[in-house]
């Protein structure tokens, strides 16, 4: 079609000079193009070798046990210590659970808008979900301090603590001193609300592109609605919504604002998920304007920074590879 | 009269500070009065101590601000001479329902411990006895404390350190040290906050941001065994034991002596190049310029935002140490101002 159109369009184009005009604005195009590409590239390069190389003193200092040490003490003498594990503990927990808490309500989302929803109704809701996904992430935060912090505190630690805490087997991991309501169920609470939106959305369009021949075989063979998503629809789909979860767990780690407010903040290995904790995120918003240039702290911080740019590169490289035949 | 507004607003200068957050209010209060008064325009950026101190040193700024005070070989390393602005204090906050401002009374045994999370009931026998006259809920005991390094932190701990073997051998002190429990929220208002929102919290901010916000403070006792509350007259009386004869006028004004002492109080610190380079001697002349101006009428400014101003011998003392280290391009003096 595009190849005929082509061919339809070739003898009207201008001829002599004006061609090799337009050849050389073509060029010029051409470059300024690659130069933007290259750019993204010289960016994303300079970034990695900046934060390597502000990181290189710590990881000098404590080569690889910087990732499973988890003493953080920035008080400047001997005492002074730095490992990061108590920061990488928070940011993968935390975005594990917030997975845990936003994939099953994305699936629900996802489903009623492809199955359930009458027609009328699809658009203002997918629009209504694309809406939460602009929420500037400092909202999420006020929002969490204000209402989800209280919330915690007195509706599910000081109401089913306790009972919970009462599991057997585990019980350990709801059994807790800390009762500020900063924890990292709450933070993982904000971080699943934000982003829902995201996994919510590609789920919905992927399930979208299932082939609705193969569901009306499904129906007509008798199989029920639920029947059809587990045994069609998700098959057909697995891989593209597990990578729509990754694209959700790559927000989930670097979410900063959001997740500082209603974290804890706290440096210390939590033994409970309502204890305070903190992400390398927070870590590093928190700590970065009092540290000295050139410092043994700066540095620390660079080696986080680092190390959660190689985590989020693996999570985002793993996503794309997962939904590679999806985004052809 | 429309010519002498004309010049007026023609000698209109702009000065740029940036660092310790601690100071912020008083430092903006004089940058606003002094516009007017002295033709001095502040563009003060409150960017944390550890900043200030990294902006100061690479220039980018006409004067730095820290809370804590750089060790003398430190300011000599980076060129820079330090003197004291005003002081402040810092009060301990609790959200204890039913217990009045200023009533609760905590001894520096009872703080550290509180701290060290070895008491963690309000209803604890030690504080029972300490406080036999009023009724304290039986709440377990939330700490809230600055998740951000901060000159608040490092003063409270300071104090803390002072006051007790196991904390200064423990976390110790510093902008942000390794709290043994609690939980960490962002700047005055996020440690206030926090407080506000738990039944049974203990903090402890800034007390110029306390009181704008009518938070519930304790009293404390002091060195002399008194307990006192976190009021002017107490802080007055910290501030007139302060020695101001160190190198960098570093006066430490933490658990000092005397029946009448608030133990938190604190000098906050400007950090002022002796060797400007050429394009920046009129920003350091002009910054020597709005600090002599609020010296000498930002007092009541800096009171009615519960600072305690300088004594005016220290106030001299900075003007002679101007003249004597700041030094332009050429080896020439610049300060007093000449003409």
């Amino acid at each position: 079609m595009q190849q005929t159109l082509a061919a339809s369009a070739a003898p009207s184009l201008p001829t002599g000079e004006r061609r090799k005009a337009s050849s050389f604005g073509d060029k010029l195009f051409e470059w300024l193009c690659r130069g933007a590409g290259i750019l993204v590239l010289l960016t994303l390069g300079a970034i990695i070798v900046t934060l390597f190389i502000g990181a290189l003193p710590a990881f000098e200092r404590y080569g690889l046990p910087f990732i499973w040490s988890t003493e953080w003490n920035p008080v400047e003498d001997h005492r002074e210590a730095y490992g990061g594990a108590v920061a990488i503990f928070g940011t993968i927990v935390s975005a594990i659970l917030a997975i845990v808490f936003a994939v099953p309500i994305a699936f629900g989302i996802a489903f009623y808008l492809t199955e359930l929803a009458p027609s009328w109704l699809k658009r203002p809701v997918g629009t209504a979900i694309e809406l939460l996904a602009a929420v500037p992430s400092i909202i999420y935060g006020m929002w969490g301090l204000f209402v989800v912090v209280p919330f915690v505190q007195m509706n599910i630690q000081l109401t089913f603590g306790e009972a919970l805490a009462a599991l057997p087997l585990i019980g350990f991991i709801f059994e807790t001193t800390n009762f500020a309501g900063t924890s990292l169920f709450t933070a993982s609470l904000v971080l699943a609300i934000m982003i829902l939106p995201f996994i919510a959305a590609t789920m919905r369009d992927v399930f979208e592109q299932v082939p609705p021949v193969y569901k009306e075989s499904a129906y007509g063979v008798g199989a029920t609605r639920w029947e059809v998503v587990s045994g069609v629809v998700i098959p057909y789909t697995r891989i593209s919504v597990v990578g729509g979860i990754m694209l959700g767990l790559g927000r989930a780690l670097g979410e900063t604002m959001a997740v500082t407010f209603v974290i804890g903040n706290a440096n210390r290995m939590p033994a409970s998920i309502f204890d305070a904790s903190t992400t390398i995120a927070s870590v590093v918003a928190m700590e970065f304007p009092e540290s000295l240039a050139g410092s043994l702290k700066q540095s620390a911080l660079f080696a986080l920074g680092f190390l959660l740019f190689v985590i989020s590169f693996v999570v985002l490289a793993a996503s794309r590879w997962l939904l590679r035949s999806r985004l052809k | 009269m429309a010519l002498g507004m004309r010049e007026a607003v023609a000698q209109q200068v702009t000065i740029t500070g940036a660092g310790a957050s601690f100071p912020r209010p008083v430092y903006e209060r004089w940058g606003t009065q002094a516009r007017e008064a002295a033709g001095i325009q502040l563009n003060y950026q409150s960017i944390g101590s550890g900043g200030g101190i990294n902006q100061i040193t690479n220039r980018t700024v006409d004067f730095g601000a820290s809370d804590a005070p750089l060790p003398a070989e430190q300011l000599r390393e980076r060129n820079l001479l330090q003197f004291p602005t005003v002081m402040g204090s810092v009060v301990l906050i609790v959200n204890l329902p039913g217990v009045q401002d200023n009533a609760l009374r905590l001894t520096p045994e009872l703080v550290t411990d509180i701290f060290l999370g070895k008491i963690t009931r309000w209803n604890d026998t030690r504080i029972a006895e300490t406080n036999r006259d009023i009724r304290i809920p039986n709440l377990p005991i939330s700490i809230a404390y600055r998740a951000d390094a901060s000159g608040t932190t490092f003063t409270f701990t300071t104090y803390l350190s002072r006051v007790s073997t196991e904390w200064q051998q423990g976390p110790g002190a510093g902008t942000s040290v390794r709290w043994p429990v609690g939980n960490g929220a962002r700047g005055n208002e996020g440690v206030a906050n926090a407080v506000r929102n738990t039944p049974g919290a203990i903090g402890y901010t800034e007390n110029a941001y306390a009181t704008v916000n009518r938070l519930i403070t304790t009293q404390l006792r002091n060195k002399s065994g008194r307990f006192v509350r976190p009021v002017m007259e107490t802080f007055q009386a910290a501030a007139a034991q302060a020695d101001w004869s160190r190198p960098g006028f570093a006066a430490d004004l933490i658990d000092l002596n005397g029946e009448n002492v608030w133990p938190i109080v604190t000098p906050t610190f400007i950090l002022l190049p002796t060797n400007p380079v050429a394009d920046r001697v009129a920003g350091s002349r002009n910054s020597m310029r709005f600090f002599d101006w609020a010296f000498r009428s930002g007092a009541q400014a800096a009171t009615s935002l519960e600072y305690i101003p300088l004594p005016s011998s220290v106030h001299d003392a900075i003007r002679a140490a101007w003249a004597e280290q700041v030094r332009g391009p050429n080896g020439e003096r610049l300060w007093p101002i000449s003409g």
